[in-house]
């Protein structure tokens, strides 16, 4: 048995020096946005928010890979959860994400063959266990995900495991940002980026990004001292007007990040246009099969080919996923729409931004 | 059913259980295997003289001024068995526990087996032994019981169903909605161990850990903290929901709002680890062998030493206040000294995905 804080990257005493040191330097409001939905979570989890100086503004932003996945790759999901040949695996937390007709966890306790897993290789060996079966993987996630689905791929080739196949709705971080800072009421100042996707994708990427945006990016992490560095490293480079891409987690990232999961992705996957849940389409903004592997891909092994679908009016999520609004400002947030019920998929997943301020500040 | 029941025992013959290595649909027929079921296997493992009498109920005995506390619980839990357990343990301890968090002294049990065709014998007498072992440390007797056989895939194996009963010396209050402002706040040892045993049990998550289940008999541990310190005012067992969601129940039932140091609340390093790596929370995570204890506060260090001297509460810490706000709400202040409501847990906890 230990004490909840056994290591130096959670030491009270560090975090709160941070603050302070951040509060002696910022001299007017800052909007600051943290990509990340495991961000997020980790800043309201610690009330990181709360010792940080009034002039800034944490806005959560578009990283819950659950929140963002489109209406229409949950109703493929759905459609092929729905037939009695079809093993539809998932990560857990995409389960109770509302599609438009409803979500896979309803279907499943309505007999649909809807499996949890941890990891898209588990998906595959269902797929040997069960030849008479077709196993689809729906594919989620960012850059962190996809590495793993590739060698799930990859591994079926091998072996000729020719009853599995993927949803393919993985999102690239890069583009997101890009659109977020092109919009019309640019809120962003600076972002804090993903420590995990930088760990696979490098920096590199960002560096185009920070020069044409003159937006300072810092890459961190998850706990209450990377996060207080990145953004102090990041207040520090708006005070004295500079717009590089600086570090604050080198213990995991560094700038050309994991060559042989990077050549991977690019030998099974290509980028594509993606809609995003509450965003829209972005040009390049997720991963298609490459030609070489579209026999793995779902879409067009089971001839799916849904028609779009418009998205609740009564559902901010989209302003909230890009920092228009926080979510008490949405009428539904706390009232139509709760963890239990969620409208929209941000109050899902405990990294969406609804769901974190629900749960760590409702009443406060 | 009974029908079919009588139709289908004057086709069996008396085969002796050994025969059988599983559970066929006559087992559950109320005829003569149900009969081999009962004597070979229940009454031998959990027998006593109010199970062996063989009525359709049992008498039990009440002391002048005691008034019946009754529980009952249904568990299905899979895998049936997983590190520190299995159902057996797990549907004895879970009712014990429940009667004995009223403050009563607990007596007896019954069970109900609701068992799948194919099941394999040589599992039920060990999942019967477990309940036995469960039994003897508890010091409570099974009074009564029931055996049914589903059809082979019209049931999940097995489900245990048990309710127990005790006896509550008059006077003795001990209830959800008696915590008072200026109460200390109690936990008898680690949490989540349960829930992350039964996680990592149903083994697909490619690694494997030392976390056991906690599941035990709390009567006893119980029993002792009340001669020493009677002037408890909740006792409560946070299983399904975990620490956070029993104590906003209890906040929300007594109209007060609770304060925990998250400091304090201990969790075993595997534990906490494991959470963090699936996205879970050890403070929703099921337990099956702690107490919440609530109680005025100059009695907190009597009842610490208590809980201490204990074999099941040696890892017992003070984790909290009880404030004088009707809120309802349980708040958590973090090393930081920053604050957060914690929820009651919304519905099934999923993983998170990276």
């Amino acid at each position: 048995m230990t004490s909840p804080l056994p290591i130096d990257h959670r030491s009270p005493a560090l975090t709160l020096r941070l603050a302070e040191e951040i509060k002696s330097i910022i001299s007017q409001p800052w909007n600051i946005m943290e990509i990340c939905g495991g961000q997020t979570h980790a800043i309201m989890q610690y009330g990181l928010d709360q010792l940080l100086p009034k002039k800034i503004r944490m806005i959560h932003g578009p990283g819950c890979p659950v929140c963002v996945t489109s209406l229409e790759a949950i109703e493929n999901a759905l459609t092929l959860a729905n037939q009695p040949q079809v093993i539809l695996t998932s990560f857990g937390d995409m389960l109770r994400v509302p599609g438009a007709s409803t979500d896979l966890l309803t279907a499943r306790s309505h007999g649909a063959d809807i499996r949890v897993v941890y990891s898209p290789l588990e998906a595959v060996k269902i797929a040997q266990a069960n030849p008479h079966k077709q196993v689809v993987f729906f594919a989620i996630g960012f850059e962190t995900t996809v590495p793993a689905i590739a060698a799930s791929i990859q591994h079926a080739r091998r072996n000729c495991i020719s009853n599995y196949s993927i949803l393919p709705a993985n999102v690239l971080v890069p583009p997101a940002m890009e659109a977020i800072l092109d919009g019309e009421n640019r809120l962003v100042n600076a972002f804090l980026a993903a420590g995990h996707v930088c760990a696979v994708m490098g920096f590199h990427e960002y560096l185009p990004i920070a020069e044409k945006y003159r937006c300072p990016i810092v890459v961190t992490g998850f706990e209450p001292v990377d996060l207080m560095s990145g953004i102090l490293m990041a207040v520090s480079q708006l005070e004295e007007d500079r717009f590089e891409v600086e570090n604050a987690y080198n213990r995991a990232v560094t700038q050309e990040g994991n060559l042989a999961a990077q050549a991977l992705i690019k030998e099974v996957f290509e980028p594509v246009e993606r809609k995003w849940r509450g965003i829209g389409s972005i040009p390049l903004s997720g991963l298609g099969l490459a030609a070489k592997y579209k026999d793995f891909d779902a879409v067009s092994r089971f001839r799916l080919n849904p028609t779009p679908i418009p998205e609740s009016p009564l559902c901010l999520a989209g302003k909230v996923l890009q920092g228009l609004i926080d979510p008490p400002e949405c009428l539904a947030f706390g009232a139509t729409c709760t963890p239990a019920n969620p409208l929209g998929a941000p109050m899902v997943s405990s990294e969406g931004a609804c769901n974190a301020y629900y749960r760590y500040q409702k009443g406060s | 059913m009974d029908e079919i029941s009588n139709h289908l025992q004057a086709f069996n013959c008396p085969v002796p259980l050994s025969q059988h290595d599983s559970i066929l649909i006559g087992h559950g027929s109320g005829g003569i295997l149900t009969h081999e079921l009962i004597k070979g296997l229940f009454q031998k493992l959990l027998g006593n003289e109010f199970l062996n009498a063989g009525n359709d109920a049992a008498v039990l005995h009440a002391i002048n001024g005691e008034n019946l506390v009754v529980s009952t619980d249904a568990h299905i839990v899979s895998p049936l068995f997983f590190p520190g357990g299995d159902i057996g343990r797990l549907a004895v301890c879970g009712t014990v526990n429940d009667v004995a968090m009223m403050g009563a002294r607990v007596e007896a049990l019954t069970a109900s087996f609701i068992i799948e065709e194919g099941f394999a014998v040589s599992d039920l007498e060990s999942i019967v032994a477990s309940m036995a072992d469960a039994c003897r440390e508890a010091e409570v007797k099974v009074v009564a019981g029931d055996t049914k056989v589903t059809e082979r895939g019209k049931s999940d194996g097995l489900f245990i169903s048990t309710s127990g009963f005790g006896w509550l010396p008059s006077g003795r209050q001990i209830a959800g909605n008696l915590a008072q402002s200026g109460d200390a706040v109690i936990i008898s040892g680690p949490v989540g161990n349960h829930g992350v045993a039964i996680v990592q049990a149903r083994g697909n998550l490619g690694f494997t850990s030392s976390v056991q289940s906690d599941v035990a008999p709390l009567n006893g541990m119980i029993a002792g903290l009340l001669d020493a310190v009677p002037e408890v005012h909740v006792l409560r067992d946070p299983t399904r929901g975990g620490l956070a969601t029993t104590l906003v129940e209890i906040a929300r039932q007594s109209g007060v709002s609770i304060e925990l140091e998250e400091s304090q609340i201990p969790v075993d390093q595997p534990v906490r680890s494991i959470c963090e790596m699936l996205g879970l929370d050890p403070l929703y995570m099921a337990n099956e062998g702690k107490l919440i204890l609530i109680l005025p506060n100059s009695s907190a260090d009597r009842a610490l030493e208590t809980l201490h001297a204990h074999k099941y509460g040696q890892g017992a810490a003070l984790i909290g206040k009880v404030r004088e706000n009707s809120s309802g709400k349980l708040w958590l202040r973090t090393p930081l000294g920053t604050t957060r409501v914690l929820d009651m847990l919304s519905a099934e906890m999923l993983p998170r995905i990276c």
